[in-house]
């Protein structure tokens, strides 16, 4: 059981977003976390009752329990107000969800969708990628060598790495990334406007479903052409999994690497550290990913069925937000989690997740961090800021922590 | 220890053959666990941790 004189203070507003240090959670976020385990939240953008869990030992187990629903319906639904969602509020019964995103299903629907991709995603297919990330990383490296200093590492490097990838394993021309790059981050944006991210969303149905349809014509070896082919998945459903894999693919992955880099570069010892033992890299990465914790919103669950958790009486219809960042900042699982430790055990963070929905490209964004951020390191040992950090325009607006520009030189 | 592996229950994370290489793989189909050893004599480290960090809950030691 909480102590209820906590965990009856209700969260107002949604989770705050605005930052006092740029590399750890709202100092409100954290206070909330240090509070209770799990309590009410009174403002979910469509104006439901809801909950708001905070530890890493709820985090996981709300996650791994399927009575927690991934169906929400709403377009990157987030516990923050966003204009337009008001209209779901009186909305009986559940949401529609887009076809083929698998994100929003729940098992079996979900099982029978992700398990069409699982085994392009394993741990040997993406090590078996290893050349081919070395050579995009290479490339992008090269250039930035050649062009001007200072540089943006987010134009430069950070997004053209993993989306060049996510492409090639898709078969979708990154010529064409002016097609799906900013209608990606039109959706991800909170207060773009519930028309504005719908709109974008059949955009990208449209240039995928087109792609997808040529490639059914002239059949192709890669992920949306062997979609195209199965004759189990129906045309929407094969567009909606593209696009899925192609916006987490890239956006996600990209704010990692420049924010990343930047934390590295802001302590400068743990850059160094890694650049005298390049075999703390793998360990690195997953510091990184845990101490960043760009999934600032949290991931939020929709509760079926009147039920007791932990304690609390649960009503059908009420949504719960894991709030993973003060979860992998949580002293009962963690070794001083306020601290950036690239040589210390950050073994199960909850950066991609926890049960049956737990990010399926994870083993492509760890090889692709690995090796840009050692191909980064290797080759501009001397990088550093060319503003101060207090200058770097932080993207707080968006699903995805990150970093707008960084400006860099060496 | 013998390691116990439900394999309806694998959501094809990868995380014990990130974790575990020597004990654990994914088939190539569709990703779901492969045990490599059916059992372990490891039972604080690489495979205790895969068994924890398995997002499904499908692995199990049992003695």
């Amino acid at each position: 059981m909480s102590t209820p004189d906590t965990a009856e203070t209700e969260v107002p507003y949604g989770i705050p977003l605005e930052r006092d240090h740029p590399f750890d959670p709202p100092a409100a976020v954290m206070a909330l976390h240090r509070g209770s385990e799990m309590r009410r939240m009174r403002y979910y953008p469509d104006g439901r009752l809801g909950w708001l869990v905070t530890s890493h030992r709820l985090a996981r187990k709300v996650l791994a329990d399927t009575r927690f629903s991934s169906t929400l319906g709403g377009p990157a639904l987030a516990p923050i107000p966003m204009p337009g969602l008001e209209a779901y509020r009186d909305f009986e019964g559940d949401f529609p969800t887009t076809p083929g995103m698998f994100i929003e299903l729940d098992p079996p629907d979900h099982t029978r969708l992700r398990r069409k991709l699982t085994g392009v995603f394993t741990v040997k297919r993406m090590k078996q990628l290893e050349p081919r990330i070395e050579q995009h990383v290479r490339e992008r490296l090269d250039a930035l060598a050649a062009g001007s200093r200072p540089a943006d590492l987010v134009a430069e490097f950070a997004v053209p790495v993993p989306s060049m990838m996510i492409c090639e394993l898709l078969g979708v021309p990154y010529e064409q990334r002016d097609r799906f790059e900013s209608d990606t981050r039109a959706i991800f944006t909170i207060d773009a406007g519930s028309e504005a991210k719908e709109a974008a969303i059949m955009r990208l149905y449209g240039f995928v479903g087109e792609l997808a349809a040529a490639k059914r014509a002239n059949p192709t070896d890669d992920i949306l052409g062997d979609l195209a082919a199965d004759a189990e998945l129906a045309d929407e459903e094969v567009a909606g999994m593209a696009i899925l894999l192609l916006v987490a693919g890239h956006e996600t992955t990209a704010k990692m690497l420049s924010l990343g880099t930047m934390a590295l570069l802001e302590n400068r010892d743990q850059w160094d550290l890694l650049r005298a033992r390049p075999e703390l890299m793998a360990g690195g990465v997953e510091e990184l990913l845990r101490y960043l914790t760009i999934i600032h919103t949290g991931l939020i669950r929709q509760v079926k069925e009147d039920m007791e958790f932990e304690g609390h009486q649960i009503k059908a219809r009420e949504y719960v937000t894991v709030s993973v960042q003060t979860a992998n900042r949580d002293e009962a699982h963690f070794i001083e989690p306020d601290k950036l430790d690239v040589a210390g055990d950050a073994k199960g963070h909850l950066t991609f997740g926890h049960g049956v929905h737990q990010c399926l490209g994870q083993q492509l964004a760890r090889m692709e961090m690995r090796i840009a951020f050692a191909g980064l390191i290797e080759r501009f040992p001397d990088l550093k800021l060319a503003v101060p950090a207090a200058e770097v325009p932080m993207v707080t607006g968006q699903n995805f922590y990150g970093v707008a520009e960084l400006p860099v030189t060496w | 220890m013998r390691i116990n592996a439900d394999t309806e229950a694998c959501a094809s994370s990868g995380m014990c053959a990130l974790t575990a290489p020597e004990y654990f793989d994914q088939d190539e189909e569709d990703g779901r666990v492969v045990l490599l050893a059916d059992a372990a004599e490891d039972c604080d480290g690489e495979v205790a941790a895969a068994v924890r960090l398995c997002p499904a809950n499908a692995l199990r030691l049992e003695s």
